[in-house]
């Protein structure tokens, strides 16, 4: 795809250094490491590879059903079942190696001492390129509220994560707060390199037939189409609220979606539910953005990122 | 990168009503599109054309036919995604994901004496695999023990082609009165013996914890072909787990995925 110089577009963005070869990637927990899609999935086109929460030991997740549709979206309340960070390294970074990817690993942890375990055994790993920390994880020392949740504590984890992370840190935070620019500007102020958002929203569904939860969990994180107008809402607001780079997902199914993310103020975009839907969604978003610049004789995509103030 | 795997659009060939909320469909495959290999106990994602509902409906293999590339799903009207399925009529298109997970290994099971145990909707999955015993270079000695809720019975003339087939029903309106467990018992068990090599069930989950512990009663092996809910049918969300006895081999926690590692397991390898 050529625009009106004959020059392609230029999709590339940076985020703390680091350089992407186009916005788009995956949304943590709906990618796998990557190895899971790789057979729908040409991985060399993505921006990055966001890998599934990684905790310092195994966790097991919660009991099923674990994930219920509902109109536009899903819920799901996985638990972040995952292998644990030696596993992870040993199999899941080992098959990105032979990918021309960046690679993002998202961090779980249930006290602070749990997130500093992972993220130091990360951080001599040339493989990864950024860190993303999830605090949307229960906190078990305060009772298993979410460190993403109060602004104190997020300031706080970010600065301790910060303090011996190698790599670039990416604060992931949760929708599920009164001010989500409070919360950017505590992750900001905690030295956060860049920050994502949203996670999903807390959701419940009922069968009314059998009169009982879907959900083995009771509640369950919604995510998917039907979530995309309140992440575009709050990547405007925290994008205002910050100087650093942010990165817009919630419910992104179509280029347009992606694009609209990114003049809301996201530096990059990550593809959530929808990989499910449609495993070739992230190519055909990555096509439908080159497309755009094209027509609208736009030469990068970073003159677009917030132009809508 | 030739060869990605794909979602492949499908046109319905055929979508019969063969009991009362049941329907039997037929999808066919592009030239050149096929799947190269199929496998009774294997399943497919299907999605639907209203984009609202997100995620694929999985729904066992009930037969496949490689020269027409046609594909056989037997399905029971059990929510919106269903009901959108049943409404489909001849030359109208549905995106299928797949083929996915773990089937049944044909050549383990030739020769055998072989007992399908299945339950309601857990019937087509089995006449699949009846249907590629029988074809078998070693045909297995075949028996289904099939149970319905009435006598509003469907694929039973098809079992009995290849297979000796016994049928129970819960309202006792047609076979055995009760469910298809006590069928075995009665109508199966000889001098306090189960004369069968392997089983095979499919069905509700009460269904599959009596036949293994059926199974272990009676010292034969099991295998039992796993539901849950998914999301990516793929190995990634980690949405359809089941327990297991050993570690799993994804994420060590005892906890395998349905529509990666199964959805057919050995009955002493799941804790159900
Ligand atoms: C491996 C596997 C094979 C299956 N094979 C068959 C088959 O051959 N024939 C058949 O009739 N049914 C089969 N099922 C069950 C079938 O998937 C569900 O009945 C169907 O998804 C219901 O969709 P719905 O939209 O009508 O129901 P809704 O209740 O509206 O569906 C809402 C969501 O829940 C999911 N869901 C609801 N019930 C089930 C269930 N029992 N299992 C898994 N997901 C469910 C749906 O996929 C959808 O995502 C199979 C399930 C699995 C896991
Ligand atoms: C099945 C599933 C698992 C998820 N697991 C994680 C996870 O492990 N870590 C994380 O930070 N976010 C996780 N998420 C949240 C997504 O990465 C994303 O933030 C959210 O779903 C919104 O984007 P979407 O609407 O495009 O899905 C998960 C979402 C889903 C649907
Ligand atoms: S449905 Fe996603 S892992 Fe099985």
């Amino acid at each position: 795809m050529k625009n009106d110089t004959g020059r392609r577009p230029d999709l590339s963005v940076v985020i703390a250094g680091v350089e992407f070869k186009n916005p788009v990637m995956t949304g943590s927990g709906t990618f796998g490491s990557g190895m899971e899609y790789a057979e729908f999935v040409d991985l060399n086109r993505l921006g990055a590879v966001v890998t599934k929460g990684v905790s310092n030991v195994p966790w097991p997740g919660n009991p099923t059903p674990r994930v219920a549709e509902v109109y536009g979206g899903m819920l799901n309340a996985i638990g972040l079942q995952n292998p644990g960070v030696d596993v992870f390294i040993e199999r899941d970074l080992a098959f990105l190696e032979d990918y021309d990817t960046k690679v993002i690993v998202n961090v779980c942890g249930k006290s602070i001492r749990d997130y500093l375990d992972v993220v130091e055994k990360l951080a001599d790993l040339k493989r990864v390129d950024m860190l993303e920390i999830n605090v949307s994880c229960p906190n078990v020392k305060e009772g298993a509220i979410a460190f993403g949740v109060n602004a104190d504590s997020l300031f706080e984890i970010t600065q301790k994560i910060k303090r011996v992370a190698a790599q670039p840190v990416i604060m992931k935070l949760t929708p599920n707060v009164t001010s989500i620019s409070e919360m950017a500007k505590a992750a900001e102020a905690g030295g956060a390199d860049a920050i994502s958002l949203i996670n999903t929203l807390t959701g419940m569904k009922i069968d009314v037939e059998r009169q009982s939860f879907v959900l083995a969990n009771k509640t369950g994180g919604l995510s998917g189409p039907a979530i995309h107008p309140v992440a575009v809402r709050m990547v405007y607001e925290a994008a205002h609220a910050v100087g650093i780079p942010v990165i817009g997902m919630g419910g992104i199914a179509s280029w347009e979606d992606a694009v609209e993310m990114m003049l809301a103020g996201a530096t990059a975009v990550a593809v959530g539910a929808m990989n499910f839907a449609d495993p070739r969604i992230t190519e055909k978003v990555i096509d439908g953005m080159e497309d755009y610049l094209v027509r609208h004789g736009i030469d990068s995509i970073r003159s677009i990122i917030g132009a809508v103030k | 990168m030739a060869d990605m795997k794909t979602k492949t659009g499908t046109t319905v060939i055929k979508n019969t009503k063969i009991a009362d909320g049941v329907f039997d469909m037929t999808l066919r495959y592009p030239e050149g599109k096929a799947p190269s290999e199929v496998k009774p106990g294997q399943f497919v994602g299907v999605f639907m054309n209203d984009a609202s509902k997100l995620l694929p409906r999985p729904i066992s293999i009930c037969g496949w036919d490689p020269e027409k590339r046609d594909l056989r799903l037997v399905y029971r009207v059990a929510g919106k995604g269903t009901k959108e399925l049943s409404e489909a009529s001849s030359g109208d298109a549905f995106e299928v994901l797949g083929i996915l997970g773990n089937g049944y290994d044909i050549r383990v099971l030739a020769g055998k004496r072989v007992l399908l145990a299945g339950g309601g909707i857990g019937a087509p999955p089995l006449l699949g695999l009846a249907n590629a015993l029988a074809g078998a270079p070693v045909p297995a000695q075949v028996t289904a023990a099939l149970g319905y809720r009435t006598a509003d019975l469907f694929l039973k003339d098809e079992f009995e082609k290849t297979s000796r087939t016994v049928i129970a029903t819960d309202d006792g309106t047609y076979g055995f009165h009760g469910n298809v467990i006590d069928a075995v018992r009665n109508e199966l068990v000889r001098e306090g013996e189960l004369p069968f090599d392997v089983i095979c069930a499919c069905g509700p989950l009460p269904m599959l914890r009596a036949v293994k512990a059926l199974a272990k009663e009676f010292s034969v092996p099991a295998y039992l072909s796993l539901e849950e809910r998914m999301a990516c049918g793929v190995g990634a969300c980690l949405g359809c787990v089941v327990k297991t006895a050993g570690e799993d081999p994804h994420s060590h926690v005892h906890n395998a995925r349905i529509c990666t590692e199964g959805p057919v397991f050995k009955a002493e390898d799941v804790e159900i």
